[in-house]
């Protein structure tokens, strides 16, 4: 979704869609493949929104509600638009022990709440349960970068990278 | 695919690479790949090609090769070398010392007991076959016991097989997996279905990620194996979303064995079909529980029910359902080619085999490791692990994630075994080890995992929904320094009625790392309460806070 946080136009919605039809044919529309369909969609929009979900309900034949509940229930599935750049801390016991918690208060410092998008839409922080990448304490995904044996300063000297580059 | 189709693709393979004097192994795992091993291979590569060296070496990517803190590492073969901290830049030395004079400041010492104390079964392949390449696999002995075994044995003799290894549920339960396959093959239904459980929650754990990523198939083939056995054809695979390195590398092989015919319908000429299928997970520990996982296979919210019935009577879709680890699937087909008798020779009397721990915390030698099960755990930390680094001491070992405990000291001579670790107050668990010295608070560490515990409760059974998030707060106001002795009772007794009251394993264990660290660090407590202390420093009180300010 090239980072827009404006709602797409109608058109823009449906060649994505496609996407997501893809997952739901496969699976024969059925209501069982609710989670897969909702990992195509929020792989195709960037995050679910209510039309979106709306829409699934519809195809699977399921309750809005049950759509919401499971898409809620999950961790992995966000509601809300994300921002330009994903910062994801690990909070895993290792990362634990090597000090995630002074990058996050270093974030949170800085004004990034984890679940939370910056309010220039650029940064969002996010944090996991563990990647595995416990070897590598404490970790990040930055981008989709995996990266290890950070310091506070590593992660935010490159948090305000990003926010003064594309500012 | 016969047997004979099978071997004939290993020999291609052997001699595709006996034509070549020298291997490169580069571990593209995720520990390694983190610290770019993808522009070390393609710098290995391009030298390769440069020096017209390529008719004699070949560069291979592979999974782990266990030392993730030394990465990105290279292996060299057959010379036996690892060469560690490998950079792009390096490419050059590499290529030109093969066949001479190795890279002395690469290198890593060929006797380390990193290496030497560690016994490898279910990571037999791992570090040394592509795992993007079925062919590798196949020419390291894969698939041959798959076949052997739906050409020359029955399914109650695979059973039988599993059963005399010993082995136990390596996902944390220790269930015996003999029994589990032989109440699942008993079951009588039209239907059946063969799941592993790669929904590996625990954090600090990374072993069904590291199997995964570097030996797919090991885990397609038991599976397969598995669903023989069992009379199922359908198999599911849950998986982490959290790990797409795995999932790519899983879709891939099950693609590959497909196309072989090691995967579908009437598998090397028999009647057996067998087909499996990935379902991505979505981020919920309670998900590891089996009952849940069914219910997000499903397609719903990952809630557990009720067991009994347990799901091997009803399963999946109402249909009995074997469901086991990554682990304990990767362990199949070894003790199906070598036979159970094999496998149960390792171990101790009532833990056989080996089993595989993420190292990691505050330990020199972090990444993965196999060990056999009777191993101590001063041998893992200290031998293995190298020990503490900076200098400090050593506290406790936690092992188990979420629903384990923290040993101390007095523990580190321990057999590791299901049993002593139970007793002891912790337990196997998935394989997660990490490692604590002085630097961390013992009560912090209880109220960390409470909070894990807290946000993973699924919210359907009153004891966990509430119960954790009553004791987080207890122990945030210890923690604070502004509990009192009576909280503190307040606490013990809430242990006592999550444990024995929720529903499902979350809520039943999750008071364990109180419940360990009050055994063992109950001074700790103490001192906070009382003295309004931290001695690890680690927690801000109310004085402490006024003399820094």
């Amino acid at each position: 979704m090239a980072g827009s946080r404006e709602r797409p136009s109608p058109a823009a919605r449906d060649n994505r869609w496609k996407l997501v039809e893809t997952t739901l044919r496969r699976h024969g529309h059925r209501a069982h493949s609710l989670i897969e369909a909702l990992h195509a969609a929020q792989e195709a929009y960037g995050y679910l929104d209510t039309d979106v979900l709306g829409r699934l309900a519809g195809d699977l034949r399921l309750p809005l509600s049950k759509v919401y509940g499971v898409a809620t229930f999950y961790n992995f599935f966000s509601l809300e638009p994300q921002g330009e750049h994903s910062c994801v801390i690990c909070t895993g016991t290792a990362c634990y022990i090597k000090g995630a918690g002074a990058i996050m208060a270093a974030l949170e410092a800085d004004g990034l709440k984890a679940g939370e998008t910056s309010a220039d839409g650029q940064v969002s922080v996010l944090t996991a349960r563990c990647f595995g990448s416990c070897g590598l304490a404490p970790a990040a995904v930055m981008d989709g970068d995996v990266l290890g044996r950070l310091t506070p300063d590593d992660v935010l000297g490159r948090v305000r990278q990003w926010r003064t580059h594309d500012a | 695919m016969t047997r004979d189709e099978l071997d004939e693709i290993a020999s291609r393979e052997i001699e595709a690479r006996g034509s070549r004097r020298h291997h490169l192994h580069v571990c593209v795992a995720a520990s390694c790949l983190s610290s770019r091993s993808d522009q070390v291979k393609k710098a290995l590569e391009d030298e390769i090609e440069r020096l017209d060296m390529a008719h004699q070496c070949r560069v291979t990517g592979v999974g782990c090769l266990g030392l993730c803190k030394e990465g990105p590492l290279v292996a060299v073969e057959p010379a036996g070398l690892m060469y560690h901290g490998v950079a792009p830049d390096d490419a050059h030395a590499v290529a030109a010392s093969l066949g001479s004079v190795a890279v002395e400041r690469l290198l890593l010492p060929s006797d380390l007991p990193f290496f030497e104390r560690q016994r490898k079964v279910a990571l037999e392949n791992s570090g040394r076959v592509d795992p993007e390449r079925i062919e590798d696999y196949i020419a390291r002995g894969g698939y041959a016991a798959l076949i052997d075994a739906l050409t020359t044995m029955t399914p109650p003799g695979v059973v039988e097989q599993v059963m005399r290894s010993g082995l136990r549920g390596r996902g944390g339960g220790g269930y015996p997996t003999g029994l589990k396959w032989s109440t699942v093959a008993k079951a009588s239904s039209p239907r059946k279905f063969v799941i592993c459980n790669g929904d590996e929650g625990d954090p600090g754990a990374f072993m069904d990620r590291s199997v995964l990523e570097s030996d797919p198939h090991r885990v397609v083939e038991g599976m397969a194996l598995a669903g023989y056995a069992v009379g199922a054809s359908e198999g599911y695979i849950y998986v982490r979303a959290e790990y797409p390195l795995a999932v790519e590398r899983l879709r891939k092989a099950i693609k590959q064995a497909e196309r072989l015919g090691l995967l579908g319908t009437a598998i090397s000429g028999t009647t057996f079909s067998f087909k499996i299928e990935v379902r991505l997970g979505a981020g919920a520990f309670v998900c590891g529980e089996e009952t849940a996982l069914i219910a997000s296979i499903e397609g719903d919210r990952g809630t557990p029910r009720p067991r009994p019935p347990y799901p091997a009577e009803v399963g999946l879709w109402g249909y009995p359902t074997l469901i086991n680890n990554v682990e304990t699937f990767a362990s199949v087909a070894p003790i199906v080619r070598n036979g159970g008798n094999w496998y149960a020779a390792i171990g101790t009397r009532k833990s056989k085999g080996t089993k595989v721990f993420a190292l990691a915390g505050r330990v020199a030698n972090t990444g993965l490791i196999e060990v056999p099960m009777g191993i101590t755990l001063r041998e893992i930390v200290f031998d293995i692990g190298g020990g503490i680094p900076d200098g400090r001491q050593f506290k406790a070992v936690q092992t188990g994630g979420p629903s384990g405990g923290c040993l101390p000291e007095q523990f580190l001579d321990m057999p590791v075994e299901y049993e002593s670790l139970a007793e002891a107050g912790s337990m196997m668990g998935s394989g997660g080890m990490i490692v604590m010295d002085d630097t961390s608070c013992m009560v912090d560490v209880a109220r960390f995992f409470m909070e894990f515990c807290m946000t993973e409760s699924c919210g359907k059974c009153v004891p966990c929904r509430v119960g954790t998030v009553q004791m987080h707060d207890l122990l945030s106001r210890i923690t604070e320094g502004r509990a009192t002795l009576a909280d503190l009772a307040l606490l013990e007794e809430l242990c006592d009625v999550v444990q024995h009251t929720s529903l499902c394993g979350l809520g039943q264990t999750a008071p364990n790392p109180v419940v360990s660290t009050l055994r063992y660090f109950r001074d700790e407590y103490m001192a906070h309460i009382v003295d309004q202390r931290c001695p690890a420093g680690v927690c801000r009180m109310p004085q402490a806070r006024e003399v820094t300010a």
